[in-house]
């Protein structure tokens, strides 16, 4: 931009015209190297499978929620519905004989896209308030009726006893998670694929213009609730997976999948790792999660202290998380570099 | 049968009383500085513990505890409004809730490191115990007493909003911060005075709570969606929506659990979506 005056020979046409296309999905090297790190893990910690499977199924669930909070805007305090209503119906499926994983999860996936798509009518109404307020209320509302319909879910107890079948009929889910870890790898990859050429789409562009400025949007002719409602069921379903993989992997279902806790926890995993790039859940669930493996093996209440402060201090200093951060100090070492 | 239903219904106002006044500083937080504060719980529990602590260690009645507990609860508001809150004023509403669950957060993990996990114990004086007959029917002492608090209370607030020069500032910054603070009204000054006062009367309420809410470190979670449900229900900076809101909230909970306690909670947060679907700005919200 500096170059404006200079010849047009000096500056390059191609980063001019850049600016007004869509969004560039080509795959970065940074972005390689970030995949081969789960891929890495698998063989160098084999003894960490189970943390990191969990840590994949959280990351997953982040990035759902970043889709709605990060791309289009929309706070949700209870994004754990979702996440529920996958686990729920993926353990419910295998308890009650159909423990074929596949399946099981595209089922897990649309129920809870259909939940999503439904409560997506009444979140989006009204404004910020409200809407945060709606989606707490409908997280609240299932985790009651989960509570309160034992003979089902199990309650308090939870959802135990379901037997999963061998993946495509040939891996079985092992003790030591090294199944469990890959097929949560797997799934996560594909469905990454999916959401990022979703969000470097015009579709996804359209989400960031509505973010942006939502009276504006119906000027240039895209209906706005239209959008929303869309990524609301598709953040759901995607939530849904994520639950799906945890009720598959653990073969339990703890009534805490609904909890206001879990929805709480999720925010802060996602502003932790930074909104708005899909990889920032990613990053954050891996942070977080290992922080918590350490810190609250050493006493819990100091890590629910310290995670509230890092909160605050994430807020009033570092906006953008970790990933912001870190883009930060790189365009200061490119420009002290040229 | 009649006298069980207006015994419910009593019990339900007494409830729906305490709401308010805990809910009222929130209220005015979000209508004035238009500030999500999930916190607004952490002041109640300030207050709840100050309450227990005051009579347990010092020995101090009950009745001389409660005001005590409104200014240790407005202080610490005021202070946090001072070094914290005001930073956040022009943050977006993602931002607000994020720094309020993390100041939560410490709150419950401080208030645990403390006062350990358990439910704290609070004997109230001997005359606020037991039934009191009035026209034939039993009511809790300790229930009328709370009713009658708080309208005295009430009354004191709308005379404080409608009838003095700061009410009336704190009404033309609640319209419109900028004209306000043209016309010369310090409106940083009216945010902290009307923030501390919140947090007071949350501190107060809380007090006064420990004997029907429970006190516990979770007491900010535990209660948030009900403090926040008065304000959306209600909508922001009503005195009028607020006590509406927290009075409906309240008799339709306590009456859930009297006569259907296998459905309980549920029948308060099905209330909660509809009210907000059928009222996305509030019973008597400004913007329609």
């Amino acid at each position: 931009m500096t170059a404006g005056s200079a010849p047009p020979v000096v500056a390059p046409p191609r980063a001019t015209v850049a600016v007004h296309r869509l969004p560039q999905d080509r795959w970065r090297a940074p972005e390689i190297v970030f995949w081969s790190i789960p891929v890495a893990v698998f063989f160098a910690l084999p003894g960490y499978l189970v943390l990191g499977s969990q840590i994949l199924i959280v990351g997953l669930f982040a990035v759902s929620l970043d889709l709605i909070l990060g791309y289009a805007g929309i706070v949700s305090l209870g994004h754990a519905a979702y996440f529920g209503v996958g686990a729920y119906t993926a353990g419910l499926l295998a308890l009650h004989g159909w423990g074929e994983p596949l399946s099981g999860l595209v089922i897990a996936g649309v129920t809870a896209a259909a939940v999503g798509w439904v409560a997506g009518f009444l979140v989006l109404r009204g404004e910020d308030l409200t809407r945060l307020m709606v989606t707490l209320g409908i997280a609240l509302v299932l985790y009651e009726a989960a509570n309160k319909a034992s003979s089902i879910t199990g309650g308090v107890d939870g959802l135990s006893g379901m037997t999963m079948w061998k993946i495509l009929g040939m891996f079985k889910f092992d003790i030591a998670g090294r199944v469990a870890y890959l097929y949560s790898l797997v799934v996560l990859f594909l469905l990454f694929l999916v959401l990022r050429r979703l969000v470097n789409s015009p579709f996804g562009l359209s989400l960031r213009g509505v973010r942006e400025k939502r009276k504006r949007m119906p000027a240039l002719g895209a209906s706005v609730r239209e959008r929303e409602i869309a990524i609301f069921t598709v953040s759901a379903g995607v939530a849904g997976v994520a639950g799906a993989l945890l009720a598959q992997t653990t073969q339990f279902v703890a009534l805490d999948v609904l909890a206001f806790s879990r929805s709480a926890e999720l925010l802060i995993i996602l502003v932790l790792g930074g909104t708005g790039r899909l990889y920032g859940g990613l990053v954050g669930a891996a942070v977080y999660m290992v922080a918590q493996d350490i810190l609250a093996g050493i006493n819990p209440v100091y890590w629910q202290f310290w995670i509230g402060a890092l909160l605050v201090v994430i807020v009033l200093f570092a906006r953008g998380g970790i990933l912001g951060g870190l883009e930060g100090i790189y365009a200061r070492v490119r420009r002290s570099g040229a | 049968m009649i006298a069980n239903l207006i015994g419910v219904l009593f019990d339900g106002i007494a409830y729906g009383a305490l709401l308010f006044l805990i809910s009222i500083g929130l209220s005015v937080t979000m209508g004035l500085m238009n500030f999500v504060n999930l916190a607004h719980g952490a002041f109640a529990m300030v207050g709840g513990y100050t309450t227990v602590m005051l009579m347990a260690r010092l020995g101090v009645p009950f009745l001389a505890a409660l005001p005590v507990a409104f200014v240790v609860a407005a202080v610490v508001g005021a202070v946090l409004e001072r070094v914290l809150y005001r930073r956040l004023y022009k943050a977006s509403h993602l931002d607000q809730v994020l720094f309020s669950i993390g100041l939560t957060f410490m709150a419950i993990a401080a208030a645990t490191y403390v006062w350990g996990p358990g439910l704290q114990p609070i004997e109230l004086p001997r005359f606020l115990i037991g039934p009191v007959k009035v026209l034939g029917l039993d009511l809790g002492a300790y229930r009328i007493f709370l009713v009658a608090l708080v309208i005295v209370i009430t009354f004191g607030l709308v005379l404080l909003v409608e009838r003095t020069r700061f009410g009336a500032q704190v009404r033309a910054s609640v319209d419109s911060q900028q004209a306000s603070a043209g016309l010369g009204i310090d409106v940083n000054r009216v945010f902290s005075l009307t923030f501390a006062l919140g947090s007071g009367l949350a501190g107060l309420g809380g007090g006064l709570g420990v004997d029907v809410l429970g006190l516990d470190p979770t007491f900010p979670v535990k209660y948030m969606v009900y403090f926040l449900l008065v304000v959306a229900v209600g909508g922001a900076a009503s005195i009028k929506g607020a006590l509406a809101a927290a009075l409906i909230l309240g008799i339709f909970d306590v009456a859930g659990k009297y006569f259907v306690p296998d459905v309980g909670a549920f029948v308060i947060y099905v209330l909660m979506v509809v009210l907000l679907i059928l009222f996305p700005a509030g019973l008597y919200g400004r913007r329609g």
